[in-house]
């Protein structure tokens, strides 16, 4: 157990130097003592060697990309390049202030507009956002967007939205944030989109619908484009969550098959770092109609040079983000683009696709897969025969492969799946990562033969064992109570 | 091909396995008229050395902040970062791990946004907070969206001395869910309290406070917070800025039902204003409105401490449609980078953050108001680190005229209704010597 950084703390310790007072007007002269605060902030008292060793050996206890394999499905854990931390770190970026005047911005801007029109290109879209900081806010981005597409139409009447039931729960959770009523479509027998159920739902209250593509099964959605018939047919718009994007770069623009508005993972595609949960980036692209709905500002170009476009103000959904979003993970997103090239972004999503499908070959005699097609980028196996024969849930299963090295698939999910496990092992792993997490998920099977108990117990190795999050619940404790 | 470990011969070994005869097979799924037929069109690749190369030599070429004198604030703050701070947030082990969903092997993250949540609760003197939202903007939208949840009260009033960028984002989270906003007047720089008082009534629901507020001034927090809460239903939510905190009044002391505020501060680059990240604490008894990740202590089954992400039955990957927000993520790397700053710094640094940046503000506001035609907008209101100084000449021409100096004066205050001023914002990172230099080339360029 690692103490809090707070039990290491000794009054009067320092971990900083700063600067000796230059002025010595007291304090009480510039802010009146009834403004001020009476007790100090109880922040901790530590040096920095003190501080180094506390987070470092906190650092051990996390599994992270450069340690194992990280299978987790429509998260797309690829490697994330060095290079890219390196030139944002040090270089001029860091220092840039958001209200700096333009001319002093200049290479900044062109970064950012030469990113919007790459991924305009990438997929197929007219215009893109780089604003919205993370794929749920790009969501919200998206959806503001109908909403004010059909708000500058006079369709008053537009009050819902269709999404899938194996859709993330961003998705319903996005549509209610803006006040769209949430309808639910099933998925057939082969996990794509009822069509004849979605034509008894699609009505003229239909604002849009939000796919998934490919879903989070990992199946292409192949209807595409009678669904867009019949969607467009009611006046209502195409969204697609860009989620599994790494499926299909170079191989389908979704601009171009029917969707009228999309958002971008740059955190899994473009493969800037996850950072333990955040900071993400999930920049918006929409065909040309919805242009004028864009948030503002946009990065535009004229003879003087690169600037933040407002001229769309009035059209404008208004903005998403105090600013122009997380910029420094634009930078890593662009710098991946210019490195790969379309040549290399194709490579990417065709050795997804291989790697993906290698693995669920590869598992398949040993655990139940419901659809029995080639996958695009990821794959949903399950549990169901463990569970059924030897009594062993796919928790225990997630958790075994933590003793084996392993982050554990995406479990649980998508919900249409009983005892789901969704693996996305992206292109950046080689044939011996997958053949090691294979055969590791093989042992498994046969321990939930053999030891079913040793599963019910995992993990073993952990830096803790099985961890109780009921009682996380039941007895809350959100802060650590510091001590005089 | 960079980082793609798949050799030919090993695409044609995964094909045999697979049993399939091309890549096309196995996107059979994907009808051939959807396909794009040809190459995207971007630009060819560049090796890494290229990419370095044309990032250091021509995108920095272009821009010239490094080195400036600048004076600009309004949110995104230009305080000190110790090393130590870039050392942690750069290990792989933090930046590249995923949300800790599996608790296990994911307990350097729950930890340290376990701190991370004390530290904000220390500061502001509330019970409870979350693991971060996007920034402070977000954050003031889903603390309104909260308050509605708490009382169903669906006015909100937001005050004219609000961030105007932060309003554009509220609007945006707000209005289609029918919540209706008002904006209470300003007067001299703060919010005007009686018109507050006139405008409440039993249908608000939440009253917005920022203090600093954008200009920089301190409004009458423990007032404001005697009106509001006449109403008991009414809540009061405070936007502060956690750097101020180290020296001015927690908000859990005037009674704030909801605090956020913008984290940046702390340890974080600028960034050119992202990533960003909103801190948001209240009260346990609040815990399940809350939007947004939190962490909580907890015991393994060998019944050592532990970690786990709590209450997710707020959160959309269970709630769905009926979660208390759509995030997903947090802004955990920043966070991260606070929670090592602010144990760097400690309860004495951060004081001295705080007075230093408090001294030397006043400082210049003091030296820029004796030259003639300057003149401190707000005279009468009580700032942190921040000010509004009026000059004789539009402030877009002052900064223009700075620019061959590198000086960065200030914000142009004209996009927010005042044509002939700058807003000042002085760090403790300012030597005397360099706010000097601003005084004297004022003078200079407004001759």
């Amino acid at each position: 157990m690692s103490k809090t950084i707070f039990e290491y703390s000794t009054a009067g310790r320092m971990g900083v130097s700063l600067p000796q007072r230059e002025l010595e007007t007291p304090l009480d002269k510039l802010i009146p003592k009834n403004q001020q605060r009476e007790r100090e902030a109880r922040l901790p008292e530590v040096s920095e060697l003190d501080v180094m060793r506390h987070y470092i050996a906190l650092s051990h206890k996390n599994h992270f990309i450069e340690k194992g394999l990280y299978p987790l499905g429509s998260c797309t854990m690829k490697y994330n390049p060095k290079v890219h931390e390196s030139l944002v770190r040090h270089t001029c970026f860091a220092n840039l202030h958001p209200y700096q005047p333009v001319e002093t911005l200049q290479g900044a801007l062109e970064l950012l507009y030469e990113l919007q029109k790459d991924l305009a290109e990438i997929s197929g879209m007219a215009a893109v956002t780089l604003q919205p900081v993370a794929g749920a806010q790009g969501e919200f981005t998206g959806i503001k967007i109908i909403e004010a597409y059909h708000k500058a139409k006079g369709n008053t009447h537009k009050t819902k939205i269709i999404i899938p039931d194996s859709a993330h729960g961003t998705n319903p959770a996005t549509c209610s944030l803006v006040g769209f009523d949430v309808v639910e479509l099933k998925s057939n027998e082969n996990g794509r989109c009822d069509i004849a159920r979605l034509k008894e739902l699609v009505d003229e209250n239909t604002a849009g619908i939000m796919i998934t593509n490919p879903s989070t099964l990992g199946l292409f959605e192949n209807q595409i484009e009678e669904i867009a018939g019949i969607i467009h047919s009611v006046d209502a718009l195409m969204y697609m969550d860009g989620a599994n994007l790494n499926a299909l770069l170079g191989i389908v623009q979704p601009g171009k098959i029917g969707f009228d508005v999309m958002h971008f993972n740059l955190h899994k595609t473009f493969s800037t770092p996850h950072g333990g949960g955040g900071p993400g980036s999930g920049p918006v692209g929409v065909v040309e109609k919805l242009k004028p709905f864009l948030p503002i500002p946009m990065v535009g170009k004229n003879e003087n040079g690169y600037y933040l476009d407002y001229s769309h103000e009035t059209t404008s959904l208004g903005k998403v983000h105090s600013f122009y979003g997380n910029f420094a993970v634009l930078v890593r997103a662009y710098i991946y683009i210019k490195m790969l090239g379309a040549k290399g972004l194709r490579r990417v999503s065709e050795n997804a696709i291989l790697n993906a499908n290698y693995l669920m070959k590869r598992l398949s005699p040993y655990f139940h897969i419901q659809h029995q097609e080639y996958c695009m980028h990821e794959f949903v196996m399950d549990g169901t025969k463990q569970k059924k024969e030897n009594g062993v849930s796919t928790l225990d299963i997630a958790k075994r492969l933590l003793d084996k090295g392993f982050h554990a698939p995406t479990v649980y999910f998508p919900l249409i799946i009983p005892e789901a496990m969704m693996v996305e092992p992206t292109e950046t792993e080689s044939l011996d990562s997958l053949n090691a997490f294979a055969e590791a998920m093989i042992e498994i099977a046969k321990e939930c033969q053999e030891t079913p108990e040793l599963l019910h117990e995992a993990p073993l190795s952990t830096p803790v064992r099985r961890v109780d999050d009921v009682r996380a619940v039941k007895v809350l404790d959100p802060i650590f109570v510091i001590k005089e | 091909m960079p980082y793609i470990s798949n050799t030919e011969r090993d695409r044609q070994l995964i094909l045999a396995e697979i049993g399939a005869k091309s890549f096309d097979d196995l996107i059979a799924a994907v009808p051939d008229k959807l396909r794009l037929k040809e190459p995207l069109k971007l630009d060819e690749p560049l090796s890494e050395l290229e990419i370095s190369n044309k990032i250091k030599a021509k995108t920095c070429q272009n821009i010239c902040a490094g080195s400036a004198n600048s004076f600009l604030g309004a949110g995104v703050y230009d305080h000190f970062i110790p090393a130590a701070v870039d050392t942690i947030v750069s290990r792989p082990e933090f930046f590249t791990a995923y949300t800790p969903y599996q608790a296990e092997i994911s307990q350097g993250t729950l930890q340290f946004i376990y701190e991370y949540q004390t530290m904000i609760c220390e500061l502001t003197g509330m019970e409870i907070a979350n693991a971060s939202m996007y920034d402070a903007a977000s954050a003031v939208a889903e603390a309104i969206l909260m308050a509605v949840r708490k009382n169903r009260l669906t006015k909100a009033i937001l005050p004219a001395t609000l961030h105007p960028e932060y309003v554009k984002v509220i609007k945006s989270y707000t209005e289609g869910v029918g919540i209706e906003l008002l904006i209470a007047p300003a007067k001299e720089g703060k919010l005007d309290i009686q018109a507050l008082e006139a405008m409440l009534d039993e249908t608000i629901g939440s009253v917005v406070l920022q203090t600093p507020n954008f200009y920089g001034n301190l409004e009458d927090a423990k007032a404001i917070d005697a009106i509001v809460h006449a109403n008991p239903k009414c809540l009061l939510i405070a936007c502060v800025d956690p750097i101020s905190l180290a020296i001015l009044t927690p908000p859990a002391d005037y009674h704030a039902d909801i605090v956020v505020g913008e984290g940046q501060a702390l340890g974080n680059n600028m960034f050119l204003g992202g990533p960003l990240f909103g801190f948001f604490a209240t009260r346990l008894d609040m815990a399940r409105q809350m939007p947004g990740r939190i962490v909580g202590g907890t015991l393994d089954k060998e019944g050592k401490r532990a970690y786990a992400l709590t209450l997710q039955a707020r959160e959309q990957h269970i709630r769905r449609d009926k979660a208390t927000s759509n995030i997903c993520s947090n802004q955990s790397l920043c966070t991260l980078a606070a929670v090592v700053y602010m144990s760097l710094m400690g309860r004495a640094g951060l004081k001295e953050v705080a007075i230093q940046s408090t001294q030397k503000a006043h400082y210049a506001a003091q030296q820029l108001s004796a030259l003639p035609g300057f003149e401190l907008v707000f005279p009468q209101a009580v700032f942190f680190k921040e000010f509004v100084i009026s000059t004789p000449l539009p402030a877009a021409r002052i900064i223009n005229r700075m620019l061959p100096r590198n000086i960065y004066p200030g914000l142009d205050m004209a996009p927010f209704g005042m044509p002939n001023a700058l807003m000042i914002a002085v760090t403790e990172k300012k030597s005397k010597a360099e706010i000097d230099a601003l005084v004297k080339a004022m003078q200079e360029v407004v001759k």
